[in-house]
């Protein structure tokens, strides 16, 4: 009986992991690739609305982004009605003229005049605060804005 | 009692796997890019010079607090507004367009070099309903000008695009063409279809 036993170990073979590094390495580029950073930390809601005529905005030039929308959660105290957020912090109607030229400033001076201003407005709010902002960059010529939207038919937009 | 080890899995495959995967993802992720409304505001004039223009000329559309439309001083659903502002901006009532095939309506606008689009809004209006709006003027300018390059193109070289595929053909740097041509074919559809919707505060 013992003149057939195998003299190796039955236990199970370890699993081999030589290819786990590919595998993690699949998984970090894979998330590398598809990652959008992220420019401001928004602290307001910002559902965009929807249209179908949209032109794509050109990343070669410089772009600013002005968002408005109602305080996210989190920031009830600051009110239910629609504001406006420039970088990191809410903003004054009065603020956008300092922020375009502070962006101005930072650009090479031959961009300048292709500066484009990207207004995220959520789809909830008033045409009253996006009117203010359009005078404001009237006043500091900031002249080409972009309303930017979603991608999608705009009779999605009214029976929401 | 029969022992028998297991035979090891050959994993020097497995890379080759891993890279197959990774190459699949690389070539079918897409990146979203921001895209919208691009519209230029008027600057600021020191020297207001009222600038006449006839009644006919303008068509003013009115969003009120409530989203309800009126387009011409009647109520008008969103549907509807991309056939009318087409009607309007194709009318060529002087007969001077001789591209355009339009009612040549009297009381409508002469030709659509000096048609305006006059878009009113309230402060209460919802910035979604403004949107659409715009959205339905953009895509009545867009339809004239696909219905024009549909007519230009073909004589010159540039069969089965519309103006919207020739905007985008001249943007991508794959295209293999002549750009200079299509650049000329693009400018000379604007020139004949100009976009003159003007926001008012």
């Amino acid at each position: 009986m013992s003149k057939f036993k195998s003299k190796k170990d039955n236990s199970l073979p370890a699993v081999n992991t030589a290819s786990l590094p590919d595998i993690v390495f699949m998984l970090l580029f894979f998330f590398m690739v598809v990652t959008v950073m992220r420019e401001d930390t928004l602290m307001i809601e910002n559902k965009l609305p929807l249209a179908d005529q949209v032109e794509k905005l050109d990343k070669k030039n410089p772009i600013s982004y002005i968002y408005m929308g109602k305080p996210a959660r989190g920031y009830e105290k600051f009110g239910t009605e629609a504001r406006l957020q420039l970088n990191d912090k809410f903003a004054q109607i009065s603020e956008v003229q300092a922020f375009i030229n502070a962006e101005r400033a930072a650009l090479r001076e031959e961009l300048i005049p292709y500066l484009t201003v990207s207004l995220k407005v959520d789809r909830e709010a008033n045409m009253g605060i996006v009117g203010d902002v359009k005078q404001e960059l009237r006043k500091a010529n900031a002249l080409k804005i972009n309303y930017t939207t979603g991608t999608g038919d705009v009779m999605n937009n009214i029976d929401r | 009692m029969a022992k028998r080890a297991a035979p090891e899995v050959n994993a020097g495959s497995m890379a080759d796997i891993a890279f197959l995967l990774l190459i699949f993802f690389l070539v079918t992720t897409t990146i979203p890019k921001d895209s919208g409304l691009n519209r230029k505001l008027p600057p600021i004039e020191e020297n207001d010079e009222d600038v006449i223009i006839k009644e006919k000329n303008i068509f003013t559309v009115q969003v009120n607090s409530k989203d309800q439309l009126l387009v011409e001083d009647e109520i008008t659903e969103l549907q509807n507004v991309r056939d009318l502002a087409m009607a309007f901006l194709d009318n060529n009532g002087d007969g001077s367009c001789n591209y355009c095939q339009g009612a040549r309506d009297s009381k409508s606008s002469d030709n659509p070099d000096k048609a305006i689009i006059s878009l009113k809004n309230d402060r209460e209006t919802s910035y979604s309903m403004y949107i659409s709006v715009q959205n339905e003027l953009v895509a009545a300018y867009n339809e004239l000008r696909n219905r024009r390059a549909e007519q230009v193109g073909p004589k010159r070289g540039f069969k089965g695009l519309n103006f919207v595929e020739m905007e985008k053909a001249y943007k991508d740097p794959k295209f293999n063409g002549n750009k200079e041509k299509l650049k000329e074919v693009i400018d000379q559809i604007r020139n004949e279809y100009p976009e003159k919707l003007s926001e008012v505060q």
